[in-house]
């Protein structure tokens, strides 16, 4: 356990300062440490740093922290490789409910609006659970298909997606600015923003890591886990707590952000094996790594313009979506 | 089925088939009261697409214009105006209801319809290429909305084959299409960051699925893209029946399992994109007709014709309402359809849980 956490933590470290010194403007590791410890307000170096690049990473370093153990929750719940919050339709209906919001209700901060996020995934969880089953595996029937759960989702996220298109099509000024936060982005946010979102991001983590055991038991299947002495039924709702507050506190600081959450549990399964009580902590460290990793790609990948990080989330990970596909083995 | 073993008396045999005589006429008549049903729907929409809006047209005068006979101003409000729109609207909705119901058919699975599994992402991708990177219009857009429904499928299908190629897999199609619409999907939402803000709004515009821009520059093409894909499409199907009984079975009855299927898509395919190149993505018809269909005429091979007239009423009465609903704005017609389509999906979600949870 120590092993992985200290090179995951060292990896973050690097990302971390990758964050602060690459971009249009490249900035050597000294003068970033000055602006941290020394800053000079007269100073543009100095100011990039402070004003543009600490917000962005600390954003990412929250969304991140979010987000890996959402992953995790939602494979360990559902015990399917293949889910996310992104595929799951969560990230859309968090988004639709902030939109919503937004639009219809003139909301602009987002402590009036997080709530919607948390709303808007809750829904989306409860609509994808029911349909594919996800409360009833273990009574006698089968794990759902990972067609069906991955099948439901993207039905989710088109029916909302056709909801959300209707509305901004008579909103120019919504679309405007819908258009920038859907795509899932790091930059234009301060640390306002961060310290909103922060609370809820400690709160759900904190009771994510306390959901390792459950999701231990739960991968036996629901009677193991039942006659293990545990409560199946409120088990899962705790986790799928944990699961929409993450979400919903991601989605609402950095926008719907895809793929982070599907990708990383694989690779910390890679080193840490299957036990989620080691894979919640180091899903949470290695997260940040890669959204940080893929922010300064977008920035650097397109210079002048920028990607923004839920699109390199995307493009890079739905290959991973596709390699785990194939290598799965499906009954016909 | 004839050489029933001597044990069975011979009347027994006469009343289980005048039995299933019974039963197979209540179903070929419950097939043809459907089919006329949804054809009278589509032709009154037809009717009041072309004679409603801002000039109203007389029966009368409608029916003399429609043989060349008719005064020229309502002629040329009607064969220039609306008729294209009309057979547009017709011509769209009955190639994707037939291609979604192909698809649902094929995956198996009543989620599994184009515009889910990845086709429509790419043909939408290839648009909006076309739209914001080259200020593309017309029968550009349309080539490239073509395109890109063509190469999306390639590489689902170049994807999902097994390593061993062992053929088309349903179950690894459906889940590679959603991951590749994943990430054509974030491709469009970068394209419409970068674009300025009318142009975003034009890709928007054509992402909704809309038929007020449609002529006959565009329409031509797409009702001869549709006689020729739309038949060939029915014979195609035929091997359908022989599919769903598995790959085994459906190779011991002599069928060449994947030359049938490869074929089944490709038409479905070129279906969805004859449609979508002309009108854009109009949302949800092609997941909506297939099921409605079943419903209404029962399952079987008679339910993809009807799949094919769902779609079309579908499109046409969603038109209507989407020119008519608003006064003198006329909304995308994907708006109405998607409005009608989120709420049956959910419904349609609801149910499927019980049938393969």
């Amino acid at each position: 356990m120590l092993g992985p956490v200290l090179v995951l933590a060292a990896v973050l470290l690097v990302a971390v300062v990758a964050s602060l010194a690459i971009g249009p403007r490249a900035l050597p590791v000294s003068i970033v440490w000055d602006a941290l410890v020394a800053t000079d307000p007269t100073n543009p170096d100095h100011l990039v740093v402070t004003e543009v690049r600490v917000p962005r990473t600390v954003i990412g370093l929250l969304a991140g922290l979010a987000l890996g153990p959402a992953g995790v929750l939602a494979q360990g719940l559902t015990r399917n490789p293949i889910a996310e919050p992104g595929i799951l339709g969560l990230n859309t209906g968090a988004a639709l409910a902030v939109v919503l919001a937004i639009g219809l209700l003139g909301l602009r901060s987002l402590t009036a609006y997080v709530w919607f996020g948390f709303l808007g995934a809750a829904l989306a969880a409860l609509v994808v659970a029911g349909v594919a089953g996800v409360g009833r595996l273990g009574n006698g029937r089968s794990a759902s298909s990972p067609g069906t759960l991955a099948l439901a989702g993207a039905a989710l996220t088109a029916g909302l997606g056709s909801i959300t298109t209707a509305m901004l099509l008579t909103d120019p000024d919504a679309f405007e600015d819908y258009r920038f936060w859907q795509v899932g982005s790091l930059a234009g946010r301060d640390l306002g923003i961060a310290g909103q979102a922060a609370p809820f991001v400690a709160a759900g983590l904190a009771l994510a890591l306390m959901c390792g055991p459950t999701l231990n038991a739960l991968a036996l299947g629901d009677d193991v886990a039942r006659s293990f002495g545990r409560r199946v039924g409120r088990d899962r709702s705790v986790c799928g707590l944990a699961l929409v507050v993450l979400t919903g506190a991601a989605t609402a600081a950095a926008g719907p952000i895809a793929f982070v959450g599907l990708t990383v549990p694989h690779l910390v399964r890679g080193l840490a094996g299957p036990d989620h009580r080691r894979l919640l902590p180091l899903a949470a460290l290695a997260a940040p790594t890669l959204l940080l990793a893929a922010d300064v790609l977008g920035r650097v990948v397109a210079a002048p313009r920028e990607v923004q990080v839920g699109i390199v989330a995307a493009i890079v990970g739905a290959p991973v979506f596709i390699v785990l596909v194939r290598r799965k083995r499906f009954a016909r | 089925m004839t050489a029933q073993p001597a044990l069975h008396e011979a009347t027994t045999t006469a009343a289980g088939s005048a039995i299933l005589h019974q039963v197979r006429a209540a179903a070929r008549r419950r097939r043809l009261v459907a089919g006329a049903g949804l054809s009278a729907i589509a032709l009154l929409a037809f009717l009041l697409a072309v004679s409603l809006g801002e000039y109203p047209i007389a029966p009368g005068d409608l029916l003399s214009s429609l043989v060349g006979a008719g005064p020229a101003r309502v002629e040329f409000v009607v064969t220039r105006l609306r008729l294209p729109r009309a057979l547009a609207g017709l011509a769209v909705g009955a190639a994707l209801g037939l291609a979604g119901a192909l698809f649902q058919r094929l995956l198996r699975n009543p989620l599994a319809s184009p515009d889910i599994v990845g086709v429509g992402a790419g043909a939408s991708t290839g648009a909006v290429v076309a739209i914001a990177l080259f200020g593309a219009s017309g029968a550009v857009v349309s080539g490239a909305a073509v395109l890109g429904a063509v190469a999306s499928t390639v590489l689902i299908v170049s994807l999902s084959r097994g390593r061993a190629g062992a053929g088309l897999h349903g179950v690894r199609f459906v889940l590679i299409g959603v991951g590749v619409s994943s990430a054509l999907l974030a491709v469009i939402s970068w394209l419409m960051t970068s674009a300025s803000l009318t142009t975003a709004q034009q890709t928007l515009l054509w992402l909704t699925g809309s038929l007020n821009a449609v002529t006959w520059t565009s329409t031509v093409p797409l009702l001869v893209a549709c006689a020729v894909l739309v038949p060939a499409a029915l014979v195609a199907a035929r091997a359908l029946p022989r599919l769903e009984l598995g790959d085994d079975a459906a190779a011991a009855l002599g069928l060449p399992v994947e030359r049938a299927r490869t074929t089944i898509l490709a038409l479905a395919v070129l279906l969805v994109a004859a449609a979508v190149a002309v009108a854009g993505p109009v949302s949800f018809v092609a997941l909506v007709s297939g099921p409605v269909a079943a419903r209404l005429a029962g399952p079987g091979r008679g339910s993809l014709p009807h799949a094919a007239l769902t779609g079309a009423a579908l499109v046409l009465v969603a038109d209507l309402v989407a020119r008519h609903l608003l006064g003198a704005v006329s909304l995308p017609v994907g708006v109405v359809t998607g409005v009608i389509g989120a709420p049956y999906l959910l419904w349609l979600l609801a149910r499927s849980q019980r049938r393969f949870g």
